[in-house]
């Protein structure tokens, strides 16, 4: 397993002219299947809550109870107490089945890459940090590099950085599970079944709350990935996302 | 997994490639068909399977019913009552609902009929003359809104069981007196012992903005399945002729068949 592409991240060994695969086709089908999903959830979810653009905390909540916190737009029912006079359409019908749909592919998605990062060696080799970048010290010297915004290195090309890996790790471990808990804990059925996903939560609106916030860690990751594709060369990084394949000698852009 | 530069010692791995690609394509496909087929018979297929959207709405429906068919819904105690339960937005009555209300809903009728051996009418008297349960549930709006409120009423099972379904019974079909409001549900929520026909909240009648006198109360399923001013209920063993074949009002609306999410 350990051969063209894992030499190459030993940033010496790089050959000239050589084109190998930086990503292999599991991660590139997954990924993008998950970013197509991720911007249907995205617009469901926006189009979801602007039926209802109220937060409570606890169990319960509605037009006529105290809120935690309301975001300052228009609903698109007109009883939602939100101070303008516009009501905005309403798409929750397809909203909700696109909502599930995206949902339903993602985690199956998800479920697919996870199993195989098991056999593959893609979680210890690519995402767990390497023996020497477990310290403080090597955390704060990654942390200082984007500081500064310094350009990667032609290593950086092939293998993630200790930031972007402990990121990848945190979404993929913390974020993804967390928000398919918060989003089952909210549906009656499935609580039904397994009160505790809700209970331990503190109960239903809480989780609906709890499910927003995570919504919107996932879009500050995203506007974050993005920002570094692009800092690292925007279309070298796309096409090893997409073929597969890095020329080790153009990192021009 | 030959995307690294391949090795010209192997033998032929396009052709091994494509061989063992097509016999795993056609091992899927059977596979699904297989799995559809088996969907059907154990009733995991909803009504409004169809569409771009029916790939999502069966594994919800599938899922849901394995993992939920006789789980109940969280009950709470009196003190989690919510002191503003909040009553959605209602059409103006029709003059027909004006005229039950004059003469305090003593005309009330709830018909059923369709697939069951004895087909009747109730009275709220009647309905009120069986055992009263009670129940303290969460109603959840889709649009993100709850409440928990105590729901006084007989369970469906009930009244299923004084007409008496008949074995090819699949799908209950309910009605109100709004024009083109109804919608269904299969058998294991009809049966369900917290599926109720309510006439009460919080100790006193079901007030007319929360569906009284009387309204389908499904606590595993949101807002929209809970129809109020109940009247009509149909047993059948399939939603084929009702109105499109999607099973209520709410799928032919945009909104899903199955909501216990």
């Amino acid at each position: 397993m350990s051969d063209s592409a894992y030499a190459a991240s030993s940033a010496s060994a790089v050959p000239i002219t050589t084109v190998t695969s930086r990503h292999s086709v599991l991660v590139r089908v997954t990924h993008w299947i998950t970013t197509l999903c991720f911007f249907a959830l995205l617009v469901s979810g926006i189009e979801i809550l602007i039926s209802h653009p109220r937060f409570y905390w606890g169990e319960t909540g509605n037009d006529l109870t105290p809120t935690l916190f309301k975001i300052p737009i228009p609903a698109s029912r007109r009883l939602v107490p939100t101070g303008y006079n516009y009501v905005m359409p309403d798409a929750n019908g397809w909203g909700r089945y696109l909502h599930f749909q995206s949902a339903w592919v993602v985690v199956l998605t998800g479920l697919l890459y996870a199993i195989s990062m098991l056999f593959s060696g893609h979680l210890q080799k690519d995402l767990l940090p390497g023996k020497s970048d477990r310290s403080w010290r090597a955390f704060s010297i990654a942390i200082a590099d984007h500081l500064r915004f310094k350009r990667p290195s032609q290593a950086e090309a092939w293998s993630y950085n200790l930031l972007q890996r402990l990121s990848y790790l945190f979404v993929i471990f913390v974020l993804f599970p967390l928000v398919i808990w918060t989003g089952l804990a909210m549906s009656p059925a499935f609580v039904s079944a397994v009160p505790a996903a809700v209970n331990v939560l503190g109960g239903q609106q809480s989780a609906r709350t709890l499910h927003f916030f995570v919504s919107l860690a996932l879009v500050l990751f995203l506007l974050v990935h993005v920002g570094m594709v692009w800092f690292a060369g925007f279309r070298s990084r796309m096409r090893a996302m997409i073929t597969g394949r890095a020329a080790a000698h153009s990192e021009r852009t | 997994m030959s995307e690294r530069p391949s090795n010209p010692s192997r033998h032929d791995p396009s052709r091994r490639k494509l061989i063992t690609t097509g016999l795993a394509a056609a091992a899927g496909v059977a596979g699904l068909g297989v799995a559809a087929r088996l969907a059907q018979k154990y009733g995991l297929v909803p009504p409004d399977h169809g569409g771009i959207y029916g790939l999502g709405e069966t594994l919800t429906y599938a899922s849901q019913r394995l993992l939920t068919r006789h789980s109940l819904a969280r009950e709470f105690s009196r003190s989690q009552i919510s002191e503003r339960p909040f009553p959605n937005e209602i059409e103006p009555p029709t003059d027909e609902f004006k005229r039950l209300q004059a003469g305090r809903f003593a005309e009330w009728r709830l018909s059923v009929n369709g697939m069951v051996a004895r087909p009747a009418s109730f009275s709220l008297d009647q309905l009120k003359s069986y055992p009263s349960h009670t129940q303290i549930t969460m109603l959840q709006c889709e649009e993100g809104w709850s409440y928990i409120a105590e729901w006084i009423g007989v369970p469906l099972s009930q009244v299923l069981d004084v007409v008496g379904i008949l074995p090819q019974a699949r799908y209950v079909v309910y009605f109100s007196i709004e024009p083109d409001t109804w919608e269904s549900i299969d058998m294991a929520d009809a049966l369900h012992p917290q599926t109720f026909l309510t006439y009460g909240m919080n100790g006193d009648e079901l007030p007319v903005g929360h569906g009284g006198p009387l309204r389908l109360r499904l606590p595993r399923q949101v807002g929209y399945k809970n129809v109020k001013f109940l009247t009509h209920l149909t047993v059948t063993d399939s939603m084929k002729g009702f109105g499109k074949g999607l099973g209520g009002a709410s799928p032919e609306f945009g909104y899903a068949w199955y909501a216990g999410i």
